[in-house]
């Protein structure tokens, strides 16, 4: 009954074009803001906001980037964590080297070294296509894996690979509470879903879909396969490095390289299909669940009495993990994105059922 | 062997869009698979505001040929001369810059994506905003994409299609996703447009439809049409000259009336049964 | 003279370890060539059975075990053909490949779960001490391990009867029917679904004798299963349908990486085993798109 779309009529292009098209799903968003930004403050507390929330802005920011590549320009990459450690080593360098510099810009930078670094490898993806791609990504992810664990320049030649992230000074403001982190990662991660969001619905979204559909087809439109497929690379590199940074200096504080290694590129790679590929919900709904999934394993058999050793929680996760992948590629390839848009169907005709 | 003919478009003696000089024309083109000859010494053109047919039996090389002046083969021999210009090979991304759109035989639409984004993609060339502007949906980022939507809107209008606008391609029926395609090609202006078996499993009304859009769209738009086609009652009757093929050679090249008369096109490919 | 025997010694050791890749990449090359599908969960699949014969062994005689173990594999590839491949038949590629990726976290925790998580010593009665060759034309002699000498005997065996396999016996040349075109396959009556657990069983049986001999080797444990990741390049370098390509890709990764570490490494701080192969698959596929030995596909518009 509430969610009816009778009476709204969109009588502009500009209205229909418009991200939230219905009044009861600007609403929704407005709430959800709303809460985000001023409820959850009200109710969180420290460890909720540091170990829950901030992870999983950071990490759906992450989600975002490749799921740009993945889902909406069909490129695969089993290399996002080396984009993510290239934003942050490049930042760290920034912030060491030349410490006039915001760090706003700082973080700006970064991403366009990412990104630059993300074009090179997607030069690859020109000749190489599917598997053999993600072959060249993981080239990528291994490589720079290495550079940063055995160059020492990058790390300022410390002796135990690990470096820790200079104080977050904005313009003069100090970020160190949980609250403040949260908010910094909030307003990145509504920062990102908007720009990626406007993306996709531009002329340049259309290019990686045509891509990712029928590469062929997009040629003949005047698509050229090059620009689309770069641009896709550079976008999700540079989106990935800034979640780098993020997840660097904001939720570690310290790291070393293998902060970034493959499980990294795994997790996110989870999040995508679970999430929803070619979706930015999606992105949000992936990292949700995979970072809610650990905590609720760890403990959920506490709660029903069962004890479980922690090497047996990680196995579990990794059962439960793989099981649910297959699952949804079998179900709903589409993953939660798409589960979320069948429910609003369904609210739109309740209580009727057709 | 001849079928129903659409009834319902003008007949070509009294079409008013005059023909002008040559578009395109593809000289001495030779197109070889590895062992396989796909056409041997083609040439014909196709001059401006006319509607060109190109049949033939199975496997004649027709899709060849529309495939070597899109540019996804390139030719061993022969060379193409598009607006005046000669050269021994076209790239699709200089087709479809240069005015030249097509549809395929099995349909090349972006399943992942709904009618209206689908014929979207066709105005890309026309767009220019930046990167930033998409980013941040400002200036020509906004402006262009309302604009282009109003545009795209009026082939929707012209091909009947309203009501699919936000169906993802995949879902509509065959004769509805050869619309679409139709649209999508439409929405590049094209100055040529290579249709590719445009009314293969089409009902008779599907088939009146269709002919009508393209003749609509040769006349309204000045459009010149170059459709491979299998239906001769179509290809009597809306095309201004036809090429015919047979195993990748040149058969006949004229007019329907002079194609239809010719023995050797009689014998190849209409068979004996006929008049 | 004196400075071909380290390389000779490097050499050796790199092509024995490169047989063990190529035992691993034939798994794959298997199933792709019968089902298209890239099996992300072979190196899982080698953990799985080296695990089970392990834990098998410590209960009973090894023989028993080996039986045993064989047939565990042949439930679980059974399994993975049932749940994972029948519903997707027909899906994208990708869809297939990341749902390899699913299946191999699932075995991983499934198989700690079940076999538990420490390092197991295999022990299949191979004598330990190394054996120098040609004492009198290099000082000291060239060290090899017979454990590496063994495990490539194995591997080289069952590479050859593989070959035989498909190329001489009539189920052989059904699967290759099959690996090209499921569909006429199907119509002139090879019954696919059996098809398909064949070659899953054999997969799994690969996965064990590789398992066995990797972990003779290493020692059975987790980053077994890493050793899946590394095959990726093999089969990048031999092609994903070829069975001599994996062999020649498996040699190529084993002994180039080998050497690569051995001259390049002091220049750059070492550990170029890390990604040396990787790196060499990039460049020959800028190279060479389908692999050195795979096919060139003509895309018919």
């Amino acid at each position: 009954m509430i969610y009816r779309e009778t009476g709204q009529f969109r009588t502009s292009y500009a209205a229909d074009q418009a991200i939230f098209r219905l009044r009861q799903d600007r609403i929704g968003i407005a709430l959800v803001l709303l809460f985000a930004w001023v409820g959850v403050p009200l109710l969180a507390d420290d460890y909720l906001l540091r170990a829950i929330l901030v992870p999983f802005l950071i990490l759906a920011v992450g989600a975002i980037g490749l799921n740009l590549l993945l889902g909406y320009c069909g490129q695969i990459s089993l290399g996002t964590g080396a984009f993510m450690a290239i934003g942050a080593y490049a930042a760290y360098n920034l912030a060491l080297r030349l410490p006039g510099l915001p760090l706003l810009l700082d973080f700006l930078l970064a991403g366009l070294v990412a990104a630059a670094v993300g074009v090179l490898f997607g030069i690859p993806s020109l000749r190489i296509k599917g598997l053999y791609l993600a072959v060249a990504t993981l080239a990528a992810q291994f490589f720079v894996d290495w550079m940063f664990a055995r160059i020492g320049w990058f790390t300022n030649y410390t002796p135990s690979g690990s470096v820790t992230a200079p104080p977050l000074d904005l313009f003069g403001w100090l970020i160190d509470t949980p609250l403040e982190k949260y908010w910094l990662c909030l307003a990145f991660a509504c920062l990102t879903a908007i720009v990626a969001k406007n993306l996709v619905r531009s002329r340049i979204g259309r290019s990686w879909m045509a891509i990712r559909d029928m590469d062929i087809a997009a040629e003949i439109i005047g698509i050229r396969p090059m620009t689309a497929k770069l641009s896709a690379f550079a976008v999700s590199s540079f989106v990935a490095g800034v979640a780098g940074v993020l997840w660097a200096f904001v939720h570690l504080g310290s790291w070393e390289p293998l902060a970034f290694s493959i499980d990294m590129s795994f997790r996110l790679l989870f999040m995508v299909i679970i999430g929803g590929m070619g979706s930015i919900l999606g992105s949000f709904l992936g990292a949700a669940f995979i970072t809610i999934l650990p905590i609720f394993l760890n403990q959920a058999p506490a709660l029903i009495g069962i004890e479980l050793s922690t090497a047996m929680v990680s196995h579990l996760e990794f059962m439960i993990f793989g099981a649910l992948i297959v699952l949804f590629l079998i179900v709903e390839p589409h993953g939660l994105a798409r589960l979320w848009q069948i429910g609003k169907e369904k609210l739109r005709l309740w209580p009727f059922p057709y | 062997m001849l079928a129903t003919a659409p009834a319902a478009t003008a007949p070509t003696t009294q079409r008013r869009r005059a023909i002008g000089e040559v578009l395109l024309a593809v000289e001495g083109i030779s197109l070889r698979f590895g062992g396989v000859r796909a056409l041997t010494d083609v040439s014909f053109d196709i001059r401006k505001g006319e509607i060109r047919a190109i049949i033939g039996p199975n496997g004649a090389g027709k899709s060849s040929m529309l495939n070597v002046i899109n540019g996804f083969y390139h030719p061993q021999e022969g060379r193409i001369v598009w607006k005046g210009r000669a050269r021994p090979r076209m790239r699709p991304h200089e087709a479809a810059k240069g005015g030249i759109a097509r549809t395929f035989q099995n349909i090349a639409l972006f399943k992942g994506m709904s009618t209206l984004d689908n014929i979207m993609t066709g105005r890309i060339l026309k767009m220019r905003a930046s990167f930033l502007e998409q980013a941040f949906w400002i200036g020509r980022g906004r402006s262009e994409e309302l604009a282009e939507r109003a545009f795209v809107e009026r082939i929707i209008d012209f091909l009947e299609i309203q009501h699919i606008r936000q169906v993802p391609v995949g879902k509509l029926p065959y004769g509805l996703q050869k619309r679409v395609e139709l649209a999508r090609a439409l929405a590049m202006e094209p100055e040529l447009l290579l249709l590719d078996e445009p009314m293969a499993g089409m009902n008779l009304e599907e088939k009146e439809d269709m002919c009508r859009f393209i003749l609509d769209v040769n006349e309204e738009f000045g459009t010149t049409v170059a459709l491979i086609e299998h239906d001769m009652g179509v290809v009597m009757d809306i095309s201004d000259r036809v090429v015919v093929l047979d195993h990748g050679r040149l058969l006949a090249d004229g007019t329907p009336a002079e194609v239809r008369d010719d023995p050797a096109v009689i014998a190849a490919y209409l068979g004996v049964a006929h008049g | 003279m004196a400075e071909l025997g380290p390389f000779l010694e490097v050499l050796l050791g790199g092509l024995m370890s490169g047989v063990l890749y190529s035992l691993v990449a034939l798994g794959f090359v298997l199933i792709f060539k019968a089902s298209g599908v890239f099996n992300f969960a072979q190196g899982a699949m080698v953990l799985f059975a080296a695990l089970a014969l392990v834990r098998l062994d410590e209960w009973m005689p090894l023989p028993l075990a080996l039986v045993l173990a064989m047939a565990i594999m042949v439930a679980v590839a059974f399994a993975i053909e049932r749940l994972v491949l029948r519903p997707l038949v027909g899906q994208h590629g990708l869809i297939l490949f990341m749902a390899t990726i699913g299946v191999t976290f699932f075995l991983d925790g499934f198989g700690q779960t079940v076999w538990g998580s420490n390092v197991y010593q295999l022990e299949l009665g191979i004598p330990s001490t190394p054996w120098f060759l040609l004492e009198g034309l290099f000082p000291g002699g060239i060290l090899v391990s017979p454990v590496d000498v063994f495990a490539t005997v194995i591997a080289g065996s069952l590479v050859l009867a593989l070959s035989v396999f498909f190329h001489g016996t009539r189920i052989g040349r059904a699967l290759r029917a099959v690996a090209d075109d499921h569909q006429a396959a199907q119509s002139v009556g090879i019954p696919l679904n059996q098809i398909w657990l064949i070659v899953w069983s054999t997969a799994g049986i690969v996965a064990l004798v590789a398992g066995m001999a990797w972990g003779s080797k290493l020692g059975v444990q987790f980053s077994l299963s890493l050793v899946a990741l590394k095959a990726l390049p093999v089969l990048i370098l031999g092609g994903l349908t070829s069975i001599p390509g994996a062999i020649v890709g498996g040699l190529l990764v084993g002994a180039g990486e080998k050497l690569a570490e051995l001259y390049l490494g002091p220049l750059v701080g070492g550990g170029i085993e890390y990604w040396f192969a990787y790196v060499l698959a990039l460049a020959v596929l800028l190279v060479r798109p389908q692999g050195l030995f795979g096919e060139r596909i003509i895309e018919r518009v």
